[in-house]
């Protein structure tokens, strides 16, 4: 089979906790338990690692039994939680690390991704750092010399090429790294999470620059926890969960039945009453942020309805009292505010003595894509605060407004703008 | 697609076997300059001195030692004036020490490209010796300038001196992978080498001519590599007799430890990932 680039067989890997700590501390204990027990060591070696790990709580398998196959020109997407085993699959294939069990069989150059400036030198200019990074991320000399235009121009560094990378600006040093990884040219390309850096525009720049790779029929695995990258980005996607596969297929169903799965990101929060935020007057027992499907996941789809749902327990019938919370973006930019007074006031919710359980709809069609954080906001209207609290529950939106074929296949991970909303698009008669 | 050129990796917990893993070497030679050349490019960057530390550091030592071993003690140097017979040696001795302590700490110092990419990192403890191999040659010219006011030449043993550097690197790469590999494991190894030169150096003949240490424990002395080593320096560049006896001996040392550096090396790699 020629068209295989990456197979896996039963791969493995068992790590000790805290590693050189555990087995012995010191060289000179090292020597002390040679010397001492010589037999004892080698029957030691001999015994097969622990299959399940339970045995030893100082063990971990972080990848177990783990087999699969990569067709040459498949973009794969890597999900999971963290610490499911994505880093160190991408570390076995990359040959950082070796596999406690189980073989890989590697089809062509691999280059590897798994952080950007590697090998920079900050008292070295950026053209020296580039012939070194780029020889650290296994080029040869004369593909830097032939491609250094081109990373450059990408950088946008030009002017400062020969200043030492210590004076650059961090962007421009982000840049710098990224445009020598994303000139590698492999036949495939292991990726993680680059795409987490610069400014909004660089790292759509990133971001196209791997479509091209991927279009170019280069295989690659990409391993990420933002859905939306893995979506547009991979026709296929694995699932890994505490270091098994659990799901291998179609990126689309592998991904939507992996956000089904309850808790990747915690969207809701209870506080026992006792430690419950708020005052004598009130207290916020619960809030919650689910989509209108029932999926609680915590990661929504920007075309469904979203409820955010309050509990409360009130001890006050004032009328200025003002429920609400604040929709924040994970750069800390504030979406929106909303109070259940911001209606007219014979629509208002009325939180009289009890327990109480109010919604509010957040229609699809309008958040962009990205990590919102929801900030519970109760007050007396312009007299005090009664609860704000920052960020107490958090949910991401990937960008896919349904009404049109052409959200699915934007080339980044979202519109720019805080909001992307589907506004009305008419044509009209000339007056 | 270039089927041809598409090379296959079989990756197993075993590690690749030898042949592999040379082929492997040669195919990165390249970054092994790059790295020197790093080592060399930053080693000097804002000091004001520069590239005159390389002779500073063996000439302030020869200074010392010529005042306190060659005119208090009065050690003696086979009929040489002292100063150009301490500096004879402390240039190969300076490569050898600083090439040891450099390698040994080079792997720890590099912990973010061994955790974040793949290449054989035998290149990384190797690398770091060309900047020591520089410092060598700078420090040379002083050498030549002493020669000359002292009116010594040398003779026709001077033909050997390529091959003595050549085993100068040998002894010191063997003993530098060794070192580096350890310090990865266990770190104590930081805190030992700074000793470990120390004495090494008094057991080598820098500071007094091997010829002070009786016939019967010569081999002994020879043990350590650098020992027949900086004698046969010596000998080369100011025209004496070289000891081929001592000479065989801590040559055939000085390759028996890269060999076992080499294997205890790629032994231990596999793990370095994890452990670093």
């Amino acid at each position: 089979m020629s068209d295989i680039a990456i197979e896996a067989e039963h791969l493995g890997k068992f790590y000790r906790i805290g590693c050189a700590e555990s087995r012995h501390q010191t060289f000179r204990e090292a020597l002390i338990e040679m010397a001492s027990a010589p037999c004892r060591k080698i029957s030691r070696r001999r015994r097969p690692v622990d299959e399940t790990g339970t045995g030893d709580p100082h063990s971990i398998w972080a990848l177990r039994d783990v087999s699969f196959r990569i067709c040459q020109g498949e973009v794969v997407g890597i999900i999971g939680r963290n610490g499911s085993g994505k880093s160190t699959l991408l570390k076995i294939l990359s040959r950082i690390t070796e596999p406690t069990k189980g073989r890989a069989r590697i089809r062509g150059r691999v280059g590897s991704l798994l952080e950007v400036g590697t090998g920079f030198h900050s008292e070295l200019t950026g053209e020296e750092n580039i012939y070194l990074s780029g020889s650290i991320l296994g080029m040869s000399s004369m593909e830097i010399s032939r491609k250094f235009d081109d990373m450059v121009a990408f950088a946008e560094v030009e002017p400062f090429i020969h200043t030492p990378v210590k004076h650059y600006s961090s962007g421009m040093y982000m840049r710098l790294a990224f445009a020598v990884a994303a000139h590698l040219d492999p036949e495939i390309l292991l990726i993680d999470e680059v795409l987490a850096v610069g400014d909004a525009a660089f790292q759509k720049k990133c971001f196209g620059k791997m479509h091209e790779v991927a279009h170019r029929g280069r295989t690659v695995l990409f391993v990420s926890h933002n859905m939306t990258a893995v979506q547009m980005l991979c026709n296929t996607a694995l699932q890994l969960d505490r270091g098994q596969l659990v799901a291998s297929g179609d990126s689309k169903s592998v991904i939507s039945a992996y956000l089904a799965e309850s808790g990747n990101i915690p969207a809701e929060k209870d506080w026992p009453p006792e430690s419950a935020p708020g005052n004598e007057e009130i207290r916020l027992l619960s809030l919650r942020v689910s989509a209108e499907d029932g999926n609680r996941s915590g990661v929504y789809q920007s075309q469904c309805n979203l409820f955010v749902e309050m509990n409360f327990v009130s001890n006050t019938t004032h009328s200025a009292l003002c429920v609400g919370f604040d929709l924040v973006t994970s750069q800390g930019e504030t979406v929106l505010r909303s109070y259940q007074t911001d209606l007219p006031q014979d629509e208002w919710l009325k939180a009289g003595k009890g327990d109480h359980h109010w919604r509010c709809i957040i229609p699809g069609g309008l958040l962009n894509a990205g990590v919102f954080y929801v900030c519970p906001r109760i007050s007396m209207h312009n007299m005090y605060w009664i609860v704000r609290m920052e960020g107490a529950v958090q949910f991401e939106v990937i960008l896919n407004h349904g009404a049109s074929p052409f959200w699915a296949s934007l080339d980044s991970r979202s519109r720019p703008g805080v909001i992307s909303p589907v506004l009305k698009w008419k044509s009209v008669a000339v007056p | 697609m270039r089927q041809t050129s598409l090379q296959d990796v079989t990756i197993e917990s075993r590690g690749p076997v030898p042949a592999v893993y040379f082929r492997e070497l040669w195919q990165y030679r390249e970054l092994l300059r790059f790295l020197a050349v790093r080592d060399i490019k930053v080693k000097y960057k804002q000091t004001v001195l520069g590239g005159l530390w390389a002779v500073l550091q063996p000439f302030l030592s020869m200074v010392v030692f010529t005042i306190f071993f060659g005119h208090l003690t009065q050690i003696p140097s086979d009929e040489m004036p002292y100063p150009i017979f301490v500096y004879t040696a402390l240039l190969p001795w300076q490569f050898f020490s600083n090439g040891i302590s450099n390698a040994g700490n080079s792997l720890v110092a590099s912990s973010n490209l061994i955790s974040k990419v793949y290449f054989p990192r035998l290149i990384i403890p190797t690398a770091s010796l060309g900047a020591g191999l520089i410092d060598f040659f700078v420090a040379f010219i002083l050498l030549i300038g002493m020669m000359v006011y002292y009116g010594i030449h040398p003779g026709i043993q001077i033909i050997l001196f390529p091959f003595l550097l050549l085993f100068a690197i040998i002894a010191t790469l063997g003993v530098g992978l060794i070192l580096s590999a350890l310090n990865v494991a266990y770190r104590d190894f930081r805190h030992a080498i700074p000793f470990l030169v120390q004495f090494w150096l008094f057991a080598t003949p820098v500071i007094y001519p091997a010829s002070i240490v009786p016939e019967a424990w010569r081999w002994l002395l020879n043990l350590n590599p650098m020992a027949g080593l900086i004698s046969a320096f010596r000998s080369s560049l100011l025209d004496q007799t070289v000891l081929w006896q001592d000479l065989a001996i801590s040559a055939a040392v000085s390759l028996a430890l890269l060999l076992l550096g080499i294997w205890y090396f790629a032994k231990t790699e596999r793990r370095f990932a994890d452990i670093i």
